[in-house]
């Protein structure tokens, strides 16, 4: 895929406070900006400038953070832009693909039921819908480990929980409107609850910490309970 | 190898008392963020004090300070937030190298100014190094003692190093004089152009309290409404530290180091370094003012201040 000739809106390249550079490249959650974002992301990586500690692909933007001891903020725009024009490379990184698996509803899933109603639908053409599809990792965020995932399809989009839980169990996957997302801990948090995973998806003994990273690809695979609870066990 | 020692027993754990060294980075884009020492010049300052790498984890205390019983004679220092720290009931010095016994008690007054303070043990706490740092990251559980803040009977354990045959204190003009109103400068954006011109004015010349709701994630203020042009969202995008975010409300959120890495609220301007460590020290019912400044001279502020730090230890008095 190329990428080049398909800018809609104008990149903007913005100081976040004295050591963060954002570069906005659209304002819309879809997939066109954030491969663009990935692409971006991936390409200043490999350029290995120095000054730059850390980049975070989100949605639609990227953020560098920067020692400007090392490098001024001019200069980082200067090569980020460099980067930005140039024709990224046809052959993309591809991303890992990862099956989650989920038992959906019951005490595991207990919104699932007001998202069937909501769109007057069956719980199992809920898990159905949820389950056929292949998404997309937009970014990760909000806790540690915590995968936005989009998009699911327009007849389970929900929106979020007019009161948020005090506690989601870890492992819980959510819906909120056009996301779907798994809780990697114990949080806080208003996504409608419909399942929830064993696997485990944050370590911070681990490096990286997550399996999972922007522009990776994830599926869910309906399980029965006894398969849960048998992989609860290893 | 470096032996661990048995150093510290909680004897009460105090408001809110976590282990923190300068931080994690280059995981945000996990969802992991910076965490660290809310003041970070503080927790720099009291591991010079004991000649520590300035990296070493150290405890930090929330206002109502901890009451540790010291499991072997070790020489450590307070700095950050006037906490009046007392040995076995007796005060003594702040920023200021102290000697202390097997079986003597460690405890803290009032926090008088400040909001933090610091305890940094010679030789570093030992607590499992993750992703980087020894940091507590209490929501994500992980770091620093189990994760989690301080409770009775904690066992603080520290890497043994021989009583150096100095003792040093801070020159009094680079302590920090905190009071209860703190001038952050900022730079504007990364989404000003979300707020109107009015709005923009009333962030920049008006005081805001720091509310209760208040911690290492960030403070949520009370003030003059700040006004947006139209939305009051964003499509999330990242965020760090220092980042001052106004929801719908138009009241801002200040972002601190443990907070979440994305947020969908505009960013209508951010802290510069030196100064973040300062809003460390806040507490609620604290006011702040907001005074715009340009890139160019917050780097130069930077400079003066890692200046300042890196050399820290050199402007020790012997004593």
């Amino acid at each position: 895929m190329i990428i080049q000739g398909e800018k809609s809106t104008p990149v903007r390249y913005l100081p976040f406070g004295d050591s963060g550079l954002l570069i906005e490249l659209g304002d819309v959650i879809d997939m066109k900006t954030n491969c663009r974002v990935i692409a971006l992301s991936d390409a200043i990586l490999k350029a290995n400038i120095q000054g730059i500690e850390e980049l975070v692909p989100t949605y639609r933007s990227l953020l560098i953070r920067y020692d400007p001891q090392k490098i001024s903020f001019e200069k980082l725009v200067h090569r980020a832009k460099d980067i930005e024009k140039a024709p990224m490379p046809t052959t993309r990184r591809e991303g890992k693909r990862i099956i989650i698996p989920v038992i959906y509803g019951g005490e595991y899933g207990p919104d699932i039921g007001y998202v069937a109603k909501t769109h007057e639908l069956t719980e199992e053409l809920v898990i159905k819908l949820h389950s056929e599809r292949q998404y997309r990792v937009y970014m990760i965020g909000f806790i540690a480990g915590f995968p936005y995932l989009g998009e699911v399809a327009d007849e389970i989009a929900t929106p979020r929980l007019e009161t948020p839980r005090l506690k989601v169990p870890a492992g819980s996957i959510g819906i909120a409107e056009k996301q779907t997302g798994i809780y990697p801990c114990e949080a806080p948090g208003g996504w409608q609850i419909i399942g929830r995973t064993t696997i485990r998806l944050f370590n911070p003994a681990k490096r990286p910490p997550t399996p999972l990273e922007a522009g990776d690809r994830v599926r869910f695979k309906s399980i029965s309970e006894n398969e849960y609870n048998a992989l609860t066990r290893e | 190898m470096t032996t661990i020692m048995r150093s510290l027993k909680v004897v009460k754990p105090g408001l809110f008392t976590t282990v923190q060294d300068r931080g994690r980075g280059g995981y945000l884009k996990y969802g992991v963020p910076l965490s660290g020492a809310m003041d970070q010049f503080s927790l720099v300052a009291a591991n010079c004090l004991v000649g520590n790498d300035s990296n070493a984890a150290c405890l930090e205390t929330t206002l109502i300070g901890p009451e540790l019983e010291v499991l072997r004679e070790m020489q450590i220092a307070v700095t950050g937030g006037n906490c009046e720290p007392k040995i076995n009931e007796a005060s003594v010095s702040m920023w200021h190298t102290l000697t202390v016994q097997r079986n003597d008690l460690v405890s803290f007054g009032r926090m008088q100014s400040g909001c933090r303070a610091y305890l940094a043990m010679r030789g570093g706490i030992d607590a499992p190094s993750l992703l980087g740092s020894r940091s507590t990251y209490v929501r994500g559980g992980f770091g620093g003692v189990n994760g989690r803040q301080l409770k009775m009977g904690d066992l603080i354990e520290g890497f043994e190093a021989p009583l150096s045959s100095n003792e040093y204190s801070m020159s009094e003009e680079l302590i920090p004089q905190l009071t209860n109103h703190i001038t952050a400068h900022v730079i504007l954006g990364p989404q000003a152009d979300m707020f109107t011109e009015e709005g923009i004015t009333t962030f920049l010349s008006n005081q805001y309290v720091v509310t209760y709701e208040s911690d290492r994630m960030g403070y949520r203020l009370e003030g003059p409404l700040i006004t947006h042009k139209e939305k009051a969202d964003i499509v999330s995008d990242a965020l760090l530290p220092g980042a001052i975010q106004v929801p719908k409300s138009g009241k801002p959120i200040i972002v601190m180091r443990d907070a979440q890495t994305t947020g969908g609220y505009p960013k209508i301007a951010v802290a510069i370094t030196p100064d973040i460590s300062m809003l460390g020290q806040a507490k609620p019912n604290d006011t702040l003012e907001f005074c715009e400044i340009t890139l160019e001279k917050a780097h130069e502020k930077i400079e003066e201040y890692n200046r300042l730090m890196n050399n820290l230890s050199h402007t020790l008095i012997r004593s």
